[in-house]
């Protein structure tokens, strides 16, 4: 199967009338793993809420593209039927929604009507996930996200990402908080959906994650562009050497937009 | 209007409703005193809703009598509130306010559970419906609408648990208003004795939407000294409906009453579920959701009092709000001198779907004892942006996100009704209401 291309072209996005994004290109295609990295404040959870559509993103100029489709057209649910899928650093707490009839809404979501996927199938595609990412199975019956650890919130965005099985996944410093253990955990299931149908943007500002999960594509962010791209040799450089080589070569001296973004 | 409301109902005229009743004595004196105070009383006031323009004076008093053969003849709506497959119906159904159709299993008739519509009650027990019938709990007096209540009262169920007496399965009423501008003058009476327990559902069903009629419910509950009561209802009464519905608990020691009250009216509505802890160590938990829709305009009081000591008293009340529906939700807790070692807790909470709806909390606690204690939260808001989005990011439409959060917000209260062809249909309703 053909993977699907994400396009975003010289994108600038505002919150509350502040400049966050200034011009950011990018492309990622099935069967890559791209990595954002850069310090806090410079943009890159930004630009994952506004591929989504986040009500409190505005984007002022440039294009996002789904296999050609203009994605800023698109409704936040038409993105996500479009392919797209965004682990979130800080998911909802949905009170009286059980995670298992939240999953399975997602799922059916995705499928036509009078295509919904039948209850047994649904519940055993879903044990057999929470196993694998090792989340006890009583996650089901729980409210969604509600008085879940940080740890859980984010195996709950894997689990999802997992069950719904997106053609572009972005996933938003879905390392932070975690344990050593989690961690490899969370990489196991990203590792799992590696084919040419999935193309994956992983946001983060931890070298450690990409330590489990290898990046093809390695793309340092300041304020607000992307301002050095390059392959996995750039983590190990990052991880030995930090940011400031990379300010000193461009010349930056406040890497941040002027918020944390 | 107090002239309105009793247009017609002379002293001959309840005179003669009672005796084509074959009402014993005491009752005939009831509803004769009942109809000289009411026309005395003053309407009730309830807080920050006005209802002086509510109209309660628009209604027939009688209906017609129809039989119903069997359950599975009943028309759907009012069927799929029945579990036809259950061995044993334990359930009366109300048609007009008469009784059509009765069940109770030989088992709890053998125990010595009564089970049936208040007037035949009435004939077969007088004198335990006479020790319970507006004398401890609502009072004739209270307001101009429980004295028309008492002078014109035209069905109800009662059930009788006797000592020791535990039932397992769910005792169902029904209350079915078929004809169009019928009023229901209901009253329902629950009494467990000792060491007893029961589980109570009824609905509230009206067949037509836009005819002016009135509901005037009174419901009296009493669990004695260890008793356990659970009670669910659903009430759904029409757009052209103008609803009083009185439901008040009387908990004697080491007793508990639970409420589950789907408060889904169409029409204005004044509502108020209140309990008296009476008894050291009783417990109370009232639950209740609504939802307002139209240009209706509702009022809902939760209330507890505790008198015994350690006696415990919650409240959750959660209501959606939706187009240019108004409502007000009052929770007190009131923890009476004494009553040392109480608590009294509640939480309300309003969802308001369009800007044109109004909603508001009302938290008070009332407490004239030191050694207790007590808490309250309330909250009106809207539904989070955030959440639609997180829920919509998986693919999940805007519409369906709204109703998983909706169906979410009302779980609480919705999961707590105890038959679940009932729970199920509250679903429904609400499926409906939102919509």
């Amino acid at each position: 199967m053909a993977g699907s291309t994400l396009e975003i072209k010289d994108l600038h996005v505002e919150i509350e009338g502040k400049e966050i994004l200034k011009g950011v290109n990018l492309t990622v295609k099935g069967g890559e793993f791209h990595a954002i990295m850069g310090p806090n404040g410079t943009g890159k959870s930004t630009l994952a809420s506004a591929i989504m559509g986040h009500p409190n993103y505005e984007v002022t100029k440039g294009s996002i593209l789904m296999d050609g489709e203009d994605v800023l057209e698109m409704e936040v649910d038409e993105r996500a039927k479009a392919g797209l899928f965004l682990g979130m650093q800080y998911p909802s707490e949905i009170s009286g929604v059980t995670t298992s009839e939240f999953l399975r809404s997602a799922i059916n979501a995705h499928r036509e009507e009078g295509d919904e996927i039948p209850l047994m199938k649904f519940i055993k595609e879903m044990d057999q996930t929470m196993d694998f990412l090792d989340i006890d199975t009583n996650m089901a019956q729980r409210y969604l996200n509600e008085g879940f650890s940080g740890g859980e919130k984010k195996r709950n965005e894997i689990l999802q990402l997992m069950l719904i099985k997106p053609k572009i996944g972005i996933l938003d410093e879905i390392d932070s908080g975690l344990d050593i253990d989690a961690l490899k955990i969370v990489s196991k299931g990203i590792n799992k959906l590696r084919s040419e149908a999935f193309g994956c943007l992983i946001i983060t500002h931890y070298q450690r994650l990409l330590n489990y999960v290898t990046p093809d594509y390695v793309h340092v962010m300041m304020q607000g562009r992307v301002v050095k791209s390059g392959g996995a040799e750039l983590v190990e450089r990052l991880e030995a050497e930090g940011y400031e080589w990379i300010k000193e070569e461009l010349g930056i001296e406040d890497e941040t937009v002027g918020q944390d973004a | 209007m107090s002239v309105e409301m009793l247009a017609g109902y002379t002293t001959d005229y309840i005179e003669k409703f009672s005796q084509q009743n074959n009402e014993p004595d005491w009752m005939k004196t009831l509803r004769a005193d009942a109809l000289k105070q009411a026309e005395k009383l003053e309407m009730p006031k309830p807080d920050k809703t006005r209802i002086t323009r509510w109209d309660f004076s628009t209604f027939s008093h009688q209906g017609e009598a129809k039989k119903i053969s069997a359950l599975v003849d009943l028309p759907d709506h009012i069927k799929k509130f029945v579990n036809l497959e259950a061995d044993e119906q334990n359930l009366v159904i109300l048609r007009n306010q008469f009784n059509s159709y009765q069940a109770l299993s030989a088992d709890l008739k053998d125990k010595g559970v009564i089970f049936t519509d208040i007037f035949t009650a009435m004939q077969e027990h007088p004198e335990l419906v006479e020790q319970y019938y507006m004398t401890e709990a609502v009072s004739v007096d209270e307001h101009k609408l429980t004295a028309v209540h008492a002078a014109l009262m035209n069905g109800g169920v009662f059930l009788y648990v006797p000592k020791n007496v535990v039932i397992d399965t769910p005792v169902q009423a029904i209350f079915w208003q078929e004809d169009q501008d019928l009023a229901l003058f209901n009253h329902v009476i629950i009494v467990a004795e000792e060491n007893s327990q029961v589980t109570y559902v009824e609905n509230y069903l009206s067949d037509h939407q836009e005819t002016k009629t009135v509901a005037n419910v009174v419901a009296e509950v009493f669990a004695k000294a260890n008793a356990s009561i659970s009670y669910g209802s659903v009430d759904h009464f029409a757009y052209g409906t103008t609803a009083y519905i009185n439901r008040r608990g009387m908990a004697d020691r080491d007793s508990e009453i639970k409420w589950a009250l789907g408060q889904m009216n169409d029409g204005n509505t004044l509502s108020e579920n209140v309990t008296h802890l009476l008894g050291d160590n009783s417990f109370c938990y009232a639950k209740a959701v609504s939802v307002g829709r139209g240009d209706q305009t509702q009022n809902f009081t939760a209330k507890t009092i505790n008198y015994g000591k350690a006696s415990d008293g919650l409240i959750l009340q959660h209501g959606v709000m939706k187009d240019r529906a108004t409502a007000i939700f009052h929770g007190i807790g009131k923890i009476e001198h004494g009553a040392t070692k109480s608590n009294a807790e509640q939480e309300s909470r309003v969802l308001m779907l369009n800007k044109d709806a109004r909603g508001d909390a009302n938290p008070i606690l009332l407490i004239d004892e030191d050694d207790v204690t007590a808490g309250h939260a309330a909250s009106v808001g809207r539904v989070d942006p955030l959440h639609l989005y997180y829920l919509m990011s998986r693919g999940i439409s805007q519409k369906e996100a709204e109703r998983l959060i909706i169906h979410g917000f009302l779980a609480p209260v919705v999961s707590s009704i105890p038959i679940e062809a009932v729970r199920k249909q509250l679903t429904d309703v609400i499926e409906g209401k939102v919509y």
